[in-house]
């Protein structure tokens, strides 16, 4: 299964991958509006510190803590392998926060929901590999 | 305006911030090295400090929704002729600092460019135009010490012993941009772009980085007036070599790499302290005549077992040619012509805007020159200073030279809006900068990519422009001047270049 | 076959965990309970009126079509008979196995109090329990609720939006004694308190106190207070349900006994989940630890290990996610040292109903309270787990400003790639 992987050496902290996934997901895929009207959230996030940056998405983990802690049931990892979310069943009990050791899903604190990554399936590439300027994130299979 | 010194009260750029399309990402004030974005916590927007605008368009470039133009917005002082505003602007920072005004690049002043002066001949009826999609077109050439004749056996076997030449498969080298004053990772995608295209790029004055040393056989090494770098293992990697005695940004002066870029790996690299100036001398210690240069061309062919020909780069200047027939029976076996708009990380403005003259006419006159004394085959010219595009190349050559350094192009093709700011180390595309976080901006791979893209177009230019003047091989094109004619240019510019009015 | 006796969340991961490795052996699920499997920590929301039994499955019903699983609701296994490898049901009906696994869960503990036994009392670990009292709920004056742990809170929460004055009895000092520290405690104690829950810590009920006609009219404190109500929920804690394993003659001690790989005493019986009494990595010993993620793993590595796997367990914690009106909690693994040993470095913020609380042992992160901001707990969870080194960067990890790019480069690379 393909899953994104950062590379650090390239990674320049622009963090345009965090508004591409913003705007790829929101509702209007419209980029001012997607952060003025509906306050755009990106599912990934750029870590820095001094020279080093990369960013860091959820890595659809072979074994996923979170869907382990899910109580709702909404965390699954579906068929192509990917961890998938039912939004509608998530009760916002952040139990996946609290177990995933890559603090790789977000809390939408307004809506009282997760956010995180899907992989984008409706595209080809997922939208921050797409951005990226330089290269940084690479969408591909490793053992 | 408030509380500022004088220089800074009047400034050059305006940051245009448009509202509607602003979403407050914080992309310019991250991508800015100079500060002049600022995210303002209390009102929860990116502000932006005009005064602090290099004009690199870092941030424009990187807006995802277009909302910045960078405009020129220079305070509107009182028409005059010779006083104009950036005269004042450098007397009130000279004013203030007492110290030499710093800039990068090439000369930016209105001087005539005499490729624009030039225009190329098409074939139209007579001498049928070539098809380049159809015909093989030879744009490789060899550089070298050509001999005067050749001499062949009985069986047809050559007999004259050929002095080293270097195939390069296009008329297009990188020229010398020390590493310093660039960074490791655009020596890196010069070098893969080097091998993947079969030309040369040169390593200029700061010395060949370790891990580069596998690209050697695309390299050319460069032996300046500070011999940053060079030791045996240095002349032997490489597959020429060339003695720095000046370049177009600031002949007469040496090089210049401000302490602030110089860091650990550059001062591994050019065997200095770390944090400290590297000041080249203005003149090679050991060459104070034309025998001098003699001797030092020799000791570096007998240091490389004369595998590699030497190359000597000048900067153009008045006597030009003279000082090239010299350099020719000192026994270069390539010379460079770079001509006062050739570029460089840091310089003096008055040297670089003042000092030196156009290629166009230096390059003229030192192949007049040479083919007058009869000698022009000993050496391959290289001109460099200034080539902007591939129509350059090809005037270039038809007015002798045998191939172009492009070093201001490569740049520009990684980014580069040719700010000037390169000496300040700050340079926000990653290109004329050490800052570890910085130089990250610049992807060896993408800069291999890029430069291989721009040298492949400018071959498929050149291949077009020749075919359609009935030429298939660069060497049809040389010292061809019959095939350019000048415009908007007086009887001595066109007597100096050699070439006919446009029209006769 | 495989024979799963228990109905919730360990036996869901069981059954993933058995077609991850074998799509065609049949499997038979037994479950008491007359509902399928539900995200037993929603039952609030059932008595809150949010949501219905419907819509706190955990799996839609075509899962167990799906996975090939026969599911029996409403039914009692008896006894497992290990030597004939079969599981009798209290109807008599004797189902053979290849494997079993014993995923009974817990039951309430209900305290021997004088007045107990009798009507207006209730229990709140089941749907079932939630959906009695939702009834109930209209007719009640005032509840009072015994024990003020996860359970007793959550339900006292689901009162109160239901509109019945609560009052909330807990033994120890302190709210959340086991999950919490004094801080924390005190912190939702005081957010209980304004919301306009009574507390009364320190203090057990010492009788129910009943009506002529039987009915609960009120508790008398062991501080010889009285408190008027009209129903009393029993939410001290949960016992693991290990009848069933001890009167098969399978080993059990709190809970039933199982190795790394769980299995029980009994050849080809395993456990999982809240029955079990499994490794635990934050006292590196067996223990009972009725969480949710942990009944999950356990199930999915019983389930690969019956399908013929040799996973090792990787280990479970305690830990907990649970906000209380608006204030976000997280907590996991030693959150109380007890003797010494243990560094402790905090940060209160009192006035904010913020608190961060980071327990080391030898310079390894074993535990934390988080209350108010818990973005990327699961950070410090990993940490916990991995029993990562992190005395370098032990004042980072209190800032809450942790980053990926803290953890040591040989970790963070080898995480990523």
């Amino acid at each position: 299964m393909k899953r994104v992987y950062p590379i650090e050496e390239y990674c320049i902290g622009c963090r345009l991958c965090e508004v591409a996934c913003a705007v790829s997901h929101s509702k209007s895929g419209d980029i001012v509006r997607a952060y003025k009207e509906e306050g755009a959230c990106p599912r990934n996030l750029v870590e820095e510190s001094g020279a080093v940056s990369f960013c860091l998405s959820c890595r659809h983990c072979d074994t996923p803590q979170c869907a382990a802690a899910c109580i709702s049931g909404a965390l699954r990892k579906d068929a192509s392998g990917r961890v998938i979310y039912d939004e509608a069943r998530c009760v916002g009990c952040w139990s996946c926060i609290m177990a995933c050791p890559h603090g790789g899903i977000r809390q939408d604190v307004v809506r009282m929901k997760i956010i995180k990554c899907d992989l984008c399936p409706d595209r080809d590439v997922p939208a921050c590999v797409a951005a990226c300027p330089n290269r940084a994130l690479k969408f591909e299979e490793r053992p | 305006m408030l509380y500022q010194p004088l220089e800074a009260a009047y400034y050059d750029f305006e940051i245009a911030r448009d509202p509607a399309r602003c979403i407050q990402c914080r992309v310019c004030e991250r991508q800015c090295s100079y500060g002049a974005h600022v995210f303002d916590e209390a009102l929860g927007e990116v502000r932006s400090l005009s005064a602090k605008c290099v004009g690199c368009h870092r941030c424009e470039a990187f807006c995802p929704t277009g909302a910045i133009r960078i405009q020129r917005h220079e305070s509107d002082f009182r028409d005059n002729a010779l006083w104009s505003p950036q005269y004042l602007k450098n007397i009130y920072k000279q004013g203030s600092t007492g110290g030499v005004l710093l800039t990068g690049m090439g000369n930016s002043q209105p001087y005539p460019v005499y490729w624009d002066h030039m225009l190329l001949d098409a074939s139209q009826v007579t001498n049928p135009s070539i098809d380049p999609l159809r015909e093989p077109m030879e744009l490789r050439t060899f550089l070298g010490c050509k001999p005067d004749a050749l001499q062949f056996d009985e069986g047809g076997r050559l007999i004259t012993r050929l002095t080293p030449q270097i195939p390069i498969a296009y008329p297009i080298l990188f020229s010398g941009m020390s590493y310093g004053s660039i960074n490791l990772r655009v020596h890196q995608g010069l070098a893969r772009a080097a091998k993947e295209l079969g030309i040369l790029y040169n390593t200029g004055e700061g010395g060949l980085h370790a891990s580069l040393w596998d690209y050697g056989a695309n390299t050319i090494v460069q032996v300046a007036s500070g011999r940053f770098g060079v030791h045996a293992g240095y002349l032997k990697v490489a597959r020429a070599i060339e003695i720095k005695v000046g370049q177009g940004a600031k002949p007469g002066i040496g090089g210049h790499l401000p302490g602030e870029k110089v860091s650990a790996q550059i001062s591994v690299t050019r065997m200095i302290p770390e944090g400290t100036d590297a000041l080249s001398p203005a003149p090679h210690h050991d060459i104070y005549s034309i025998e001098d240069l003699r001797q030092l061309i020799y000791a570096l062919k007998e240091a490389s077992d004369y595998q590699v020909p030497v190359s000597v780069k000048i900067a153009a200047v008045h006597n030009s040619a003279a000082i090239a027939s010299g350099m020719v029976r000192a026994g270069a076996d390539i010379i460079v012509l770079d001509g006062f708009r050739g570029g460089t990380g840091a310089a003096p403005t008055m040297i670089r805007d003042n000092v030196g003259i156009p290629i166009e006419l230096a390059l003229a006159a030192v192949d007049e020159r040479l083919r007058q004394e009869g000698i022009r085959n000993q050496v391959s010219v290289l001109a460099a200073g200034g080539i902007r595009c591939s129509a350059d190349v090809v005037k270039a050559i038809a007015l002798g030279a045998d191939a172009c350094y492009i070093a201001t192009a490569a740049l520009i093709s990684l980014g580069c809006t040719v700010c000037q700011r390169c000496y300040t180390g700050k340079c926000p595309w990653g290109i004329a900068t050490n800052d570890p976080y910085l130089s990250k901006r610049i992807n060896p791979e993408i800069a291999a990519e890029r430069l291989t893209n721009l040298v492949r177009a400018w071959g498929h230019e050149i291949a077009e422009m020749m075919g359609g003047m009935g030429i298939n091989a660069i060497e049809s094109l040389r010292g061809n001047r019959e095939k350019l004619r000048g415009v908007g240019l007086n009887e001595i510019e066109l007597d100096t270049l050699g070439i006919k009015a446009a029209g006769k | 076959m495989y024979v799963i006796v228990g109905g919730g969340v360990a036996a869901v991961g069981a059954i993933e965990g058995i077609r991850s490795r074998d799509a065609r052996t049949p499997i038979t699920v037994i479950s008491k309970e007359k509902y399928l499997v539900y995200g037993r920590p929603l039952i609030v929301e059932v008595l809150k009126g949010e949501r219905t039994a419907d819509e706190i499955r955990y799996r839609e019903p075509s899962f167990y079509d799906d996975m090939k699983v026969k599911v029996m609701l409403g039914v009692e296994a008896r006894r497992i008979n290990t030597a004939a490898k079969s599981v009798e049901l209290a109807s008599g009906e004797s189902l053979p196995y290849k494997r079993c696994l014993i995923a009974t869960g817990g039951v309430p503990f209900i305290p021997p109090t004088e007045g107990l036994d009798g009507s207006d009392v209730y229990t709140f670990t089941t749907l079932d329990d939630a959906e009695r009292l939702s009834a109930a709920a209209p007719d009640i004056g005032r509840a009072v609720v015994i024990g003020g742990g996860l359970i007793g809170l959550k339900v006292a929460e689901g009162l109160h939006a239901r509109g019945v004055p609560v009052t909330i009895v807990e033994l120890a000092p302190r709210i959340l004694s086991a999950a919490f520290d004094d801080v924390a405690g005190k912190m939702i104690l005081a957010r209980l308190q304004e919301v306009g829950l009574q507390v009364f810590c320190g203090c057990s009920v010492a009788a129910v106190l009943r009506s002529p006609q039987g009915r609960v009219r009120a508790v008398r404190l062991s501080d010889g207070r009285e408190v008027e109500c009209g129903a009393v929920v029993a939410a001290i804690g949960v016992a693991p349900d290990k009848q069933l394993a001890a009167q098969s003659g399978i080993k059990v001690n709190r809970g039933v006994v199982v190795d790394h790989y769980l299995r029980t005493s009994a050849a080809d019986v395993y456990a999982a989940g809240d029955v079990a009494e499994a490794y635990d990595i934050s006292i590196k010993a067996n223990r009972v630890v009725p969480i949710w993620p942990n009944a999950y793993q356990q199930g999915y590595t019983a389930g690969r290990n019956m399908a013929g796997a040799r996973a090792r367990y990787a280990g479970g914690l305690p830990m907990n996610s649970i906000a209380f009106y608006g204030i976000s909690t997280i907590s996991a693994g030693v959150t109380n040292p007890a003797n010494g040993g243990y560094q402790v470095l905090d940060q209160i913020e009192a006035e904010r109903n913020r608190y961060r609380k980071l327990v080391f042992k030898r310079g390894r992160l074993v535990g934390y309270v988080l209350v108010g901001e818990v973005a990327r707990a699961g950070l410090l969870t990993g940490l916990i787990r991995e029993g990562v080194d992190v005395a370098s960067f032990k004042e980072k990890l209190l800032s809450g400003r942790l980053s990926y790019l803290d953890l040591p480069e040989g970790l963070r690379r080898e995480r990523l790639s």
